[in-house]
């Protein structure tokens, strides 16, 4: 019943919804997108970063689910590629007063527009859009799902600091049982030969990990030193009126990533986090400030990556304007 | 013949001028075992004579029409002990006649609602509404169920006495289990002082447990990110209410049971003698939790599709009689209401026109069930415990009321949505390839079902 991801005139991506899309071979997939991610943080770097490439596309973003952030980093990605941009805010708008997710996608698409960014609090909308819309679909983040956008900018700023991430042992520690960041990017790493070790209480962890290629431990003091990257999650209070931990402060005191803990971490290891931290609670003031702290760059990398997905899904597939090859 | 006068009214209704019926050369299934025979159905709507060369002359039939079924299976109808027909409240999803019209059309000759409607079945004046649409229809015997807790909010009992007085024979919450302990107790207690025998139908699923889930917990909602529902949540209100059946010793019949858990217990209880029944649905012995990978909610059901295991285990419990019964758990929804997002869709999915099919080529075909078990499981055994076979699922045999369904087990054909009768779309087995279909049925010596076409 799903409708093939790829568009069949072009043979080549059509939305871009999991990490698995980039498939059948993942890996080629994300080199791809790195590839081109390259240019576009050159493009980034220009007295005055645009290119003509999608002029007259129009992008839309869609957040059913407020995200300051990644909204504006999409918006930011369709802007330098000369795109028009429209935002649909869902706050104001009809679906407030009751239209349903099919009708708001058919109002949209009349209006003529040729990708959706969409955000939503539950896992698969962006899928079912992508079976009613004739336009590009791209998560920007689906409940628990995926954030794929959010993996491939993670991927890119590994691999700028690192070359490669094959063979790069990366700990992902927190809340993943609640994290699309986590789901994303686990199939991301390892499908680039990264081994992952997910760090986190029982509770927190997905209820099954069957076909996860991962590692699990409860001891974040064991792992630290063996990583090359350690990749904090955003901790949400919430999860104490779940039982899910006892309390925040327990929680930081065996997970949080505090000055003590940072000292554990190899020389060369990275620290990441995708943002918005909870300093003091998965991840200390002072750690979040570190060298080797890139936080920063995995928001700049951000817009970057995002240029070269919709490029890839909109774009005429061999040229985008600029002066540089793709 | 009926001790109950709904069916009276419901059979005075529906018996109209007939010269009566001639079935001939089909493969006659009832619980006597199977047999290539003629059926003659005299026009008072009850079977005249089985047998070969039949004196129709002598039976005073020489002017009925002859249908000839040979390939066919002749036997008495389907019985439905859970068909959610929507009436009344959410008539744009299902209305008795709609539902009816459907049942009809998958072989069913009755059907029990349940009790989920707005308002609740609850009340005397809400089982005669549903009976009497069910009446005007005229298209399968439609009996009610009535709710265990009035509302079904778990708090206080149903008035079960009037409810049993006027016909209601199963009590449930069904769309949630009663979740209290204590009030499950009590009301086992009350209906077994009834004067009508009555049984207490659960869904089984503790809230606590459940609660917050959409789909079965497991790898597939942990790769989905979709909040799941733990087979133990079923399995702990199973294990409670077998508990209360030995305590009580009150008959109870176990809903939907999807768990290879809930199978062993249901299967443990009955090893001891207790007093429980229960049923399974076509989808759970169908379609696993991998379904939901499409994220299409119309694979978003209560108690949710589980593991290949577990499917396994469904099908196991119907092999060795555990499962009695296989009941549809007809849900419809509109479109509209399906095309949310998968965690804010309601549960549920078709199944009165697909259930004989599924049966076939699941269980009969692979030879999970022999063609006379499946049947049983389809007609005679509901019956039973819906407290109907003083007229249902009854042997096709001279002076039984001629409840009957004819069909083609080996007819192949593709679900198609849009082809249902259903008011609703909601079906998961969009385009799937199936074998077996209803030709007739037959609702005291009337057709229901004709060619596969319904005729009313």
């Amino acid at each position: 019943m799903n409708r093939p991801v790829t568009n069949p005139r072009h043979g080549r991506l059509r939305s871009l919804l999991a990490i698995s899309d980039l498939g059948p071979d993942v890996a080629t997939g994300i080199s791809e997108v790195m590839t081109l991610t390259d240019s576009f943080v050159e493009v980034s770097e220009r007295t005055i970063p645009k290119v003509p490439a999608l002029r007259g596309r129009t992008v839309v973003s869609l957040f059913f689910e407020d995200s300051t952030r990644t909204r504006l980093s999409f918006e930011t990605a369709a802007k330098r590629l000369s795109a028009d941009t429209m935002n649909f805010s869902v706050s104001t708008s009809s679906v407030k007063k009751g239209e349903s997710l099919r009708d708001t996608i058919e109002t949209i698409e009349a209006m003529g527009v040729d990708a959706i960014v969409v955000r939503h609090a539950s896992a698969g909308v962006p899928r079912q859009i992508a079976q009613w819309a004739t336009s590009a679909v791209i998560n920007a983040g689906d409940g628990w799902h995926e954030h794929p956008t959010q993996a491939l900018l993670d991927c890119y700023t590994i691999r700028q600091r690192f070359g490669d991430i094959t063979g790069k042992r990366i700990a992902i520690v927190g809340d993943i049982r609640h994290s699309r960041v986590a789901r994303s990017n686990v199939a991301a790493f390892t499908a680039l030969g990264a081994e992952v070790t997910l760090v986190a209480p029982p509770t927190l962890l997905p209820p099954s990990l069957e076909g996860w290629p991962v590692k699990v431990s409860t001891d974040i003091d064991a792992v630290l030193p063996t990583v090359d990257v350690c990749y904090m999650l955003r901790m949400q209070r919430e999860r104490m009126t779940e039982a899910l931990i006892p309390t925040i402060r327990e929680y930081s005191a065996r997970y949080g990533l505090n000055e003590r803990r940072a000292e554990l971490l190899p020389d060369h290891a990275l620290i990441m986090h995708p943002g918005p931290m909870n300093r003091g609670v998965e991840i200390d003031a002072a750690v979040a400030d570190l060298p080797n702290t890139v936080i920063v760059d995995q928001v700049r990398n951000g817009v970057a990556v995002r240029m070269a997905v919709l490029f890839l899904l909109l774009g005429s597939g061999t040229t985008w304007g600029g002066e540089a090859d793709v | 013949m009926s001790k109950n006068s709904n069916n009276a009214t419901n059979r005075k209704a529906i018996v109209s001028e007939s010269a009566g019926w001639i079935l001939t050369g089909g493969r006659v299934v009832d619980r006597t075992g199977e047999r290539i025979a003629d059926v003659a159905i005299a026009p008072d709507g009850t079977i005249a004579a089985v047998g070969v060369d039949l004196d129709l002359k002598a039976l005073g039939l020489a002017k009925a029409p002859v249908l000839d079924i040979s390939g066919c299976v002749v036997s008495p109808g389907f019985v439905d002990i859970h068909t959610h027909l929507r009436e009344p409240g959410r008539e744009e999803a299902e209305t008795i006649e709609s539902g009816s019209r459907a049942a009809a059309l998958g072989g069913y000759t009755a059907v029990v609602a349940m009790p989920n409607t707005e308002p609740t079945i609850d009340s005397v004046a809400v089982v005669r509404q549903v009976l009497d649409a069910g009446v005007a229809a005229g298209l399968c015997d439609v009996r009610s169920s009535a709710s265990i807790t009035l509302g079904r909010e778990g708090d206080a009992l149903s008035p079960m006495a009037e409810l049993a007085a006027a016909g209601v024979r199963i009590f449930t919450d069904d769309g949630c289990g009663v979740q209290n302990d204590r009030l499950m107790r009590r009301a086992l207690e009350y209906a077994s002082g009834l004067p009508e025998s009555v049984v207490l139908a659960q869904h089984c699923e503790v809230e606590a447990l459940s609660h917050g889930g959409h789909m079965h917990e497991g790898e597939w909602s942990s790769r989905l990110g979709i909040p799941g529902i733990p087979a133990e949540a079923e399995e702990l209100m199973v294990f409670r209410d077998i508990a209360l059946s030995r305590l009580t010793g009150m008959a109870v019949h176990f809903q939907h049971l999807s768990t290879a858990g809930a199978v062993a217990l249901v299967r443990e209880a009955k090893a001891k003698g207790l007093n429980v029944t229960a049923e399974a649905t076509p989808h759970h012995f169908t379609l696993t939790h991998a379904e939901v990978a499409s994220y299409d909610p119309v694979f978003k059901v209560n108690p949710p599709l589980r593991t290949a295991e577990d499917v396994a285990a469904v099908k196991a419990g119907l092999a060795d009689g555990t499962i009695d019964a296989i009941a549809t758990d007809h849900a419809p929804h509109t479109d509209d209401v399906k095309e949310a997002p998968f965690d804010h869709a309601p549960c549920g999915m078709l199944g009165l026109e697909t259930a004989l099919a599924l049966g076939i080529t699941e269980l009969v075909e692979p030879g999970v069930l022999s063609m006379t078990e499946f049947i049983a499981k389809m007609s005679w055994n509901p019956a039973a415990i819906a407290r109907l076979d003083d007229v249902h699922g009854r042997n096709v045999q001279a002076d039984e009321p001629a409840h009957l369904v004819v069909f083609d087990p080996a007819l192949e054909w593709a679900v198609d949505p849009s082809a249902l009768a259903s008011k609703s779309n909601n079906t998961p087995y969009a385009g799937r390839v199936v074998r077996g279909k209803v030709r007739h049925t037959f609702l005291c010596g009337v057709p229901t079902v004709l060619d596969g076409e319904a005729q009313r």
